[in-house]
């Protein structure tokens, strides 16, 4: 067996270990959905014999020392750190595998760039959950990671091969390694923003499906079920407030939006080297300036008022639409100077 | 209801600890506009001069509103450049596109939407932006200058409305307390202790008591403002780099030279107040280009140029051009653009004389070097007609037909010239500049056989075939490659270089480097002003209260709190403190 082929196994397994997290990931979140919907009941069972333990009001003490969530399984927990975990390390050892058979550093086209993405995601998920454990974000994270590892795997995959002239650089592993990192960043940041949007809502009562709509009112009917006030949203009474998760999602996408200012800069000298142009207006570069201003914009709006909050967040998801369509849309039906995909 | 007004706001610039600054920028003064939050201010309306609309303009423009309305149409403005194609980067593209559709292509011509970074439109939004970000970032600028003399604020009386909180008690003097505290908060960073971190003000407050007020971060707003400066440095350096650059290509094929000069280039593109006299005229030879490419898949690998460079006055010196390894000489950029292969053709004419010699650039079309190309013969002997012979090389040709060809790798195995031929006037006298990889067919008629059917001629190297119609023969002499240089001076590169890294280093010094206030305050006994009641049944000996702020969500407030309280205290640090501070507040 050749180291690639050694590493597209390690990748599969990869894919799998994140599959089991996920499932464990949304059996914690349904626990605790579960949980919550109980909650009122419980509570009032035990009003007279005083709170136990970990049923504290989560509304209350849903600051930071929140570390497991009522009604939250700690086998699920558990499972999900370690596959997980698990994952980390299989992806780690192929893209290592990826770079020994290929011959340089894995992130020369969309194969090992999503690879490389997932795993500076999963990281961060990591890092970011050893401090507190938030099941949601495990979901979300993980629901893209194998949602991007399946197409990396089954649409982007091309041979381990040595790259074209263009990308012999060390810049092969600054501007892009920067640039896949500050994607996987932005993947956990913008499902943090997500997790606060929700708990937003939910906190102030605020949903568009409990009006009637003019026109599509049957539409709204079907979808009532999946109200953020209603039952199936109680978990969200577990998760941190807004206001964390909002400084959550604001600490990263700072350090996103550092490293993605990085990998402008670094991908201006770069260009000047190869091309003899630091800028040249081509689609990838183009759609990298669009991201790097909407990211800009959320950080002026965080601190604008009437702007601060939801509508800020709202923008961190149009930064992140941008940045993963400039990664895919671009990379395979834009032509330009950045055609690495190396699918045709 | 009191629901509109709970959006929370983590760091807002009118927060608690705003300056007095963040008052003009943060539009915190334009009223109505947006959020629903207000109630209507009476319609009162002051007449305005010329003046006042004046002064209105600015400040919406300079407002952080408007900054963001501008941030986000430069972004939507940006995207059309990637959905049509530009004349700038495909000029062809374009000419595709408006023969396309011809109903909706000039008008978008005319829109500028083929050459969206140089339109009106997109123009207006980043210079207005800017304007925005100038008459924002100056009068925070002044204003920031004058706080960075300013002392940190005073002891509030009431230590227990903050959020981050600690207490103790010690038994030396107040004083000897606060003097320690301020001398602990005046150490500089671990390693680097003469970097101060804190501004420190000692205050005697009577009755025994006496404070410590300290500041730390005004990096903070610093790197705020040398980013936002940095970028309008960085937009006049590439405005400035606009007006001072040239460029220029040239194709040189193996064994030739060039000499740097405006005369010798193939095309020029050049700022305003680029000086053409202020080129040194090296000569650069091409000696050998070689051409690695994969056996099995032909993906390019490497290319490499090795030239021989002779700057005046100086002896002859050799130099290597790779893709990624551009060759400076004498302040000028020399990169290695593209690569092809010139063959190298004798055309005699009917009278049996050299109507043309030499290599003829062919353009390859794709990966295997189908290279397309146009060997034009003006000087024929008097009275016949001229000659013009279009087609193909084909590095590793293969026969996959009667007439049909194709090219099998990049690397000349068995090289074939695969030509049609046309005679008659080539239009090279009429004054207008020519393409020289296109035929200009309009004064030309095509070489025809028997049946009517277009003639083609295939010559391998050494070969020599008879041109139809008696127009004379064509000789294939030998197959050299070509280079595509581009030449490029750029004076502005370094600034450019600079500005965008000041850039960087301002923004991550903006967004990290925590803005934080502590004070501390160190009584006599009990019954001091502002203890909390809870800490006064520590005992005797003097009673430390201690709270902090941060700008902004600051996880690490409490625990450096803890730890100047650890160490003026002379405790003992708990292994680890969990949630530092909350606890306290709680």
């Amino acid at each position: 067996m050749t180291p690639g082929d050694l590493s597209t196994l390690l990748v599969w397994a990869a894919m799998t270990a994140f599959t089991i997290a996920l499932v464990a990931y949304t059996v914690d979140l349904a626990r605790i959905a579960e949980a919550a919907q109980r909650r009122p009941r419980q509570l009032a069972r035990v009003g007279a014999g005083g709170v136990p333990d970990g049923v504290a009001d989560a509304d209350a003490g849903a600051g930071a020392g929140v570390a497991r969530a009522g009604g939250a399984s700690a086998r699920a927990e558990g499972i999900a750190r370690t596959t997980t975990a698990l994952g980390i390390v299989f992806l780690l050892a192929g893209v290592v595998l990826r770079g020994i058979a290929a011959g340089h550093w894995p992130t020369a086209n969309m194969y090992e760039f999503t690879l490389v993405g997932v795993l500076a995601a999963s990281v961060v998920l990591v890092v970011v959950q050893r401090r507190r454990f938030i099941a949601f974000l495990g979901v979300a994270v993980l629901g893209i990671g194998v949602l991007a590892l399946a197409m990396a795997l089954l649409v982007f995959y091309v041979r381990a091969d040595a790259v074209q002239p263009a990308l012999q650089s060390y810049w092969l592993v600054l501007h892009v390694g920067v640039a896949i990192t500050a994607t996987g960043v932005f993947t956990v940041a913008v499902a943090a923003s997500v997790l606060q949007v929700l708990s937003a809502a939910r906190a102030e009562g605020r949903s568009h499906l409990s009006a009637p709509w003019a026109r599509a009112d049957g539409v709204r009917r079907a979808l009532a079920p999946w109200q953020v006030t209603g039952p199936r949203f109680a978990w969200l009474r577990q998760v941190p407030d807004a206001r964390n998760l909002e400084a959550l999602a604001f600490r990263l996408n700072a350090v996103g939006f550092v490293l993605w200012t990085f990998t402008l800069i670094g991908g201006a000298i770069w260009a000047e080297h190869a091309w003899g142009r630091y800028w040249n207006w081509d689609p990838k570069e183009v759609g990298t300036f669009v991201a790097w201003v909407v990211y800009a914009a959320y950080l002026h709006a965080r601190t604008t008022r009437g702007w601060s909050g939801r509508r800020a967040a709202y923008l961190v998801f149009i930064g992140y639409g941008v940045v993963i369509a400039n990664f895919t849309v671009v990379n395979l039906y834009v032509s330009g100077l950045h055609s690495y995909s190396g699918l045709r | 209801m009191t629901r509109p007004t709970k959006t929370h706001r983590p760091e807002g610039l009118d927060d608690a600890f705003a300056l007095g600054t963040d008052a003009e920028s943060g539009s915190g003064s334009d009223p109505g506009t947006g959020s629903s939050a207000a109630p209507p201010p009476t319609p009162v309306l002051p007449a305005l001069g010329p003046w006042g609309w004046a002064r209105w303009a600015w400040r919406q423009l300079t407002s952080m509103r408007v900054a963001l309305l501008l941030l986000l149409l430069l972004a939507v403005a940006a995207v059309p450049g990637t959905v049509f194609p530009q004349h700038a980067q495909r000029p062809e593209a374009v000419a595709a596109y408006l023969v396309d559709h011809p109903g909706t292509g000039p008008w978008l011509n005319r829109l500028g939407f083929f050459d969206v970074y140089s339109s009106a439109w997109f123009s207006a939004i980043y210079l207005l932006l800017f304007v925005s970000l100038v008459g924002c970032i100056l009068p925070r600028s002044r204003q920031h200058w004058r706080a960075m003399r300013g002392r940190p604020p005073r002891t509030p009386r009431r230590l227990g409305r903050f959020p981050a909180q600690g207490s103790g008690t010690s038994p030396d003097e107040p004083r000897v307390v606060a003097e320690r505290a301020a001398a602990r908060l005046r150490r500089g960073w671990p390693g680097l202790r003469w970097v101060p971190t804190y501004r420190v003000d000692v205050h005697d407050e009577g009755g025994g008591t006496w404070s410590v007020a300290a500041e730390r971060g005004y990096l903070r707003e610093t790197g705020n403002l040398v980013f936002h400066l940095a970028l309008v440095a960085l937009l006049v350096a590439v405005a400035a780099g606009q007006l001072a650059h040239f460029r220029a290509q040239v194709v040189v094929v193996q064994g030739d030279s060039v000499v740097n000069s405006v005369a010798s280039y193939d095309t020029l593109e050049r700022g305003r107040l680029f000086d053409p006299a202020a080129l040194v005229p090296f000569t650069l030879r091409l000696d050998r280009f070689d051409a690695r490419f994969d056996p099995t898949t032909g993906a390019a690998r490497d290319f490499t140029a090795h030239v021989t460079v002779t700057e005046p006055g100086r002896d002859a010196a050799p130099g290597i051009i790779k893709v990624n390894d551009p060759l400076t000489i004498a302040g000028t950029k020399v990169y290695l653009q593209g690569n092809g292969y010139a063959p190298a053709v004798t055309v005699r004419d009917a009278a049996g004389e050299v109507a043309f010699t030499g290599p003829v650039p062919f353009l390859p079309q794709d990966a295997v070097y189908t290279s397309r190309g146009v060997i034009k013969v003006p000087d024929v002997s008097g009275g016949q007609p001229q000659i013009g012979l279009v087609g193909y090389l084909l590095p590793s040709s293969l026969q996959v037909g009667g007439d049909q060809w194709l090219s099998t790798g990049p690397q000349p195995d068995d090289p074939l010239l695969v030509l049609s031929v046309w005679s008659g006037d080539l239009g090279l006298n009429s004054g207008v500049p020519q393409n020289v990889y296109r035929l200009d067919e309009a004064g030309l008629t095509q070489a025809v056989d028997a049946a009517g059917a277009p003639v083609t001629l295939t010559v391998r190297p050494g070969e020599t075939v008879d041109l139809p119609d008696g127009l004379g023969t064509v000789t294939f002499d030998s197959l050299p490659r070509f280079v595509a240089l581009d030449l490029r001076r750029d004076p502005s590169l370094p600034w450019v270089l600079t500005f965008a890294l000041t850039a960087l280093a301002g923004l991550a010094t903006s967004l990290f480097a925590p803005r934080r206030r502590l004070w501390l305050r160190a009584a006599p006994g009990t019954s001091a002003p502002g203890v909390d009641p809870g800490a006064q049944d520590l005992g005797p000996g003097t009673v430390v209260t201690a709270a902090g702020l941060a700008r902004g969500d600051d996880v690490g407030l409490a625990p450096e709190l803890d730890r100047v309280l650890d160490d003026v205290l002379h405790r003992v640090r708990a292994d680890l403190p969990e949630e530092d501070g909350r606890d306290d507040a709680g």
